[in-house]
């Protein structure tokens, strides 16, 4: 990555290089876009849905999304299934052999937020995004394939919009609420009237 | 999916240590740490494996990395709310699970369960087989590099599944047997849909059973690899197709007959040898044998209510304690149910097969190959819910 | 087998374990003291319950219970084996040596209730990590991890 880096740092800088710089990143995010190749992390029973994602029904290799078990091959790491704290250093360092650029998934309820495992237990971390960045959730006990499918294409979006310069990344729409945000349903924050 | 990489995610056993403490010794002992995940220990499971050259010397899974503690949880939630977390446990065969904690509590609170409840639940739990099997035996082609019989098992389990989807709504976590009887009836055109599956799942399994199973070299590699005596089988309280395999006759289906299954005629596949290849084979015809099961179940299906009536909302069974079991895909699926009179469980626990079938894979291991390890491990068909809780 | 001719049976064979023999919701249940347990289900072993179904406990307060499951595939029969021990000494003999299969079930009653079982091969935590403190399953764990679920009934 350091060679694209100071590429982008250079061209950013030189008068025109602008023109270059887009094409370049157009090119980058396509080829990137288009490959995703999953990283996996399957635990607990999304992992089934993960693995009949892949199967001739849904069919994710159409999309270019390959899953390869070798975190050393893979770009989108796929969080699909509860997080233990035995099983938490496993995820950190798996994560941690992942190359750059490289992006997460938080696949079922467990991985968003612990889910159905949030109360009473003492043995769950509560959500992937504890200790890793998670890119697109997916809610769902498990979710479908379908939905898998859905996050695949907006984790699409959001790596087209990515640039070798990190100043020109384009802004992404969240659909998550930001901090402040009135929250769909929020009574309180949206004046008295829920919507 | 080669069966040397291992992603060796703890610092302290992924090094290669010298054992011989003898000046004569030579062996030089490699330990290699496979998991907690790897793509053929179908789950999250860390096994250490020592070896000697190629050869396992000594194996140990270290299991416990999807412990959820649901049995915890269980103790604060009413009788019906467990039925979720049930779900949970075997992710590949729910309605197991919620069938065996409805048949404990039911026997805790004296439920009666109308006929037609019983009909449905059995067939509901020998679709749920096939299911699983399909899983098992779809994972067993992919361990020995014969990754098409994958996608022909699968097929099969999207219909499953689909039938399932029609039931209720669900994919994979159903929620659909609970005390007193199922959720929901059948819906308006399922029977029809189950007979066509059915119908063609025996042709299917064949085809199967010719493409993996009579391939020379599945064959080459499953047939002798994990054998497991009789003797052992029985001593290390394994169940279900793995001890079948081994010639263990024993099916709680026949043997402590439960709900319906005295009307049904159908008959119990055995191995011979104990191997890989006979746990294998004994799910394939057992898909069968379920297939015939089913169409029995549906012929005598008679209308009627699919709930206990009368049932109050919180049930609240008296002090005691009740256990019950069932057959799962896996074996012996128990549930043990503690109550104190309070509307709340006291103490549940779940006894699971994938569990005890787990403890005897260093007994199995021993003296074969590191790649001949993930056959054995696929053939015992641990399910990492179940055997963590 | 039904229950009663198992009673009988059992009776005939070992009548000193014939008064702890009750049925409960349908199963023979056969209460000893923790000091007997062993040599019941060594017994119980030689009347033909070959089969270790599980071993478990439940946290009764000042006792703990400990509940073995067996069963017999000759008799096609059930039966539970019960032995209460003390919260202070939470120690029971091992009953690893007549059925393999207790080892990992008792490794797991070790490690979510800390009981200590006298004569098991290798006793150590299995489903949590070892460093862990504390024995989950008992009524009086405390974790600062645990959020209780808020009370709806």
């Amino acid at each position: 990555m350091a060679f694209v880096d100071d590429l982008g740092a250079a061209l950013d800088k030189t008068p025109g290089g602008g023109i270059i710089l887009t094409s370049l990143d157009a090119l980058i995010d396509w080829s990137r876009g288009k490959s995703l190749w999953m990283m996996p992390m399957g635990t607990a029973c999304c992992a089934m849905e993960l693995i009949a994602a892949s199967f001739a029904r849904f069919d994710f290799d159409r999309h270019g999304s390959i899953p390869r078990p070798d975190p050393r091959h893979t770009d989108v790491m796929v969080v699909a299934g509860t997080i233990t704290r035995k099983m938490e250093p496993a995820v950190k360092r798996l994560w941690e052999q992942m190359p750059e650029p490289k992006w997460c998934i938080a696949m079922g309820n467990c991985a968003v937020s612990g889910g159905i495992f949030y109360y009473d237990t003492y043995s769950v971390v509560r959500g992937v995004d504890e200790f890793l960045p998670v890119d697109v959730y997916i809610s769902g006990c498990p979710p479908r394939p379908e939905a898998l499918q859905d996050a695949i294409l907006r984790l699409r979006e959001k790596v087209s919009a990515e640039s070798i310069v990190p100043s020109r990344a384009k802004p992404v729409k969240s659909i998550l609420p930001q901090p402040g945000d009135p929250r769909k349903g929020d009574i309180a924050a949206e004046g008295g009237e829920p919507s | 999916m080669t069966q040397t990489s291992t992603s060796d995610v703890t610092p302290d056993t992924a090094e290669t240590q010298p054992t011989g403490t003898e000046p004569t010794e030579t062996v030089m002992e490699t330990v290699v740490n496979i998991g907690p995940s790897h793509p053929s220990t179908h789950g999250v499971c860390r096994v250490v494996v020592h070896l000697d050259g190629e050869v396992i010397t000594h194996c140990e899974p270290i299991i416990g990395h999807l412990h959820r503690g649901i049995e915890k949880m269980a103790e604060n939630r009413t009788y019906l709310q467990v039925v979720p977390l049930t779900d949970r446990l075997d992710y590949v065969g729910s309605m197991y699970a919620n069938w065996a904690y409805c048949r404990a509590v039911e026997r805790l609170a004296g439920i009666r369960v109308p006929e037609r409840a019983e009909y449905i639940r059995v067939i509901v739990c020998e679709l749920q087989r096939i299911a699983s099997h399909m899983m098992g035996i779809g994972s067993t082609g992919a361990d020995t590099g014969a990754f098409t019989a994958f996608m022909y098992t699968f097929a099969q389990r999207e219909k499953v599944v689909e039938l399932f989807e029609l039931l209720c709504g669900a994919r994979l976590t159903y929620n659909y047997v609970r005390p007193g009887g199922v959720s929901r009836d059948l819906p308006d055109g399922w029977v029809e849909q189950c007979r066509a599956f059915t119908a063609q799942h025996p042709s299917a399994m064949l085809e199967i059973d010719d493409l993996l199973l009579g391939n020379v070299i599945a064959r080459a590699r499953l047939k002798g690899v994990g054998v497991l005596t009789q003797v052992d089988a029985v001593a290390w309280g394994t169940s279900g197709p793995i001890a079948r395999g081994s010639g263990v006759d024993w099916d709680l289906r026949r043997d402590d007959p439960y709900s319906v299954y005295p009307r049904f005629d159908f008959s119990v596949p055995l191995g011979d040898n104990g191997d890989s290849y006979d746990r294998a084979r004994v799910r394939v015809w057992e898909c069968v044998e379920s297939c015939r099961i089913i169409n029995q179940a549906l012929d005598q299906l008679e209308p009627g209510s699919v709930q206990a009536e009368g049932l109050p909302r919180l049930l609240a069974p008296r002090p005691g304690d009740a256990y019950d079991h069932i057959e799962s895909a896996r074996g012996s699926l128990g549930v043990y149910l503690v109550s104190d009179g309070s509307p709340r469980l006291y103490r549940m626990k779940v006894r699971s097969p994938a569990f005890c079938n787990l403890a005897v894979l260093p007994l199995l291991a021993k003296g074969h190959t590191l790649s001949d390890l993930v056959v054995i491990l696929g053939s015992l068909d641990p399910v990492f819910g179940e055997v963590d809780r | 087998m039904k229950i009663e001719d198992l009673r009988e049976h059992l009776c005939g064979i070992y009548p000193d374990l014939c008064p702890l023999f009750s049925i409960e919701f349908g199963d023979g249940v056969l209460c000893v003291s923790h000091e007997r347990l062993h040599q019941a289900a060594s017994d119980l072993k030689d009347l033909g319950f070959d089969r270790l179904g599980m071993v478990t406990a439940v946290d009764y307060g000042e006792e703990f219970e400990l509940v073995y499951r067996l069963q017999s595939r000759a008799m096609h029969a059930g039966i539970f084996l019960k032995a209460r021990i003390k919260r202070e000494t939470p120690v029971i003999a091992s009953v690893c040596d007549l059925w393999p299969a207790a080892n990992w079930q008792e490794r797991e009653v070790f490690d979510l209730f800390g009981i200590t079982f006298d004569g098991h091969p290798d006793l150590r935590r299995i489903l949590l990590t070892d460093d862990w403190v504390g024995y989950p399953l008992r009524k009086d764990y405390e974790d600062d991890r645990i959020i209780r679920r808020p009370d709806y009934i």
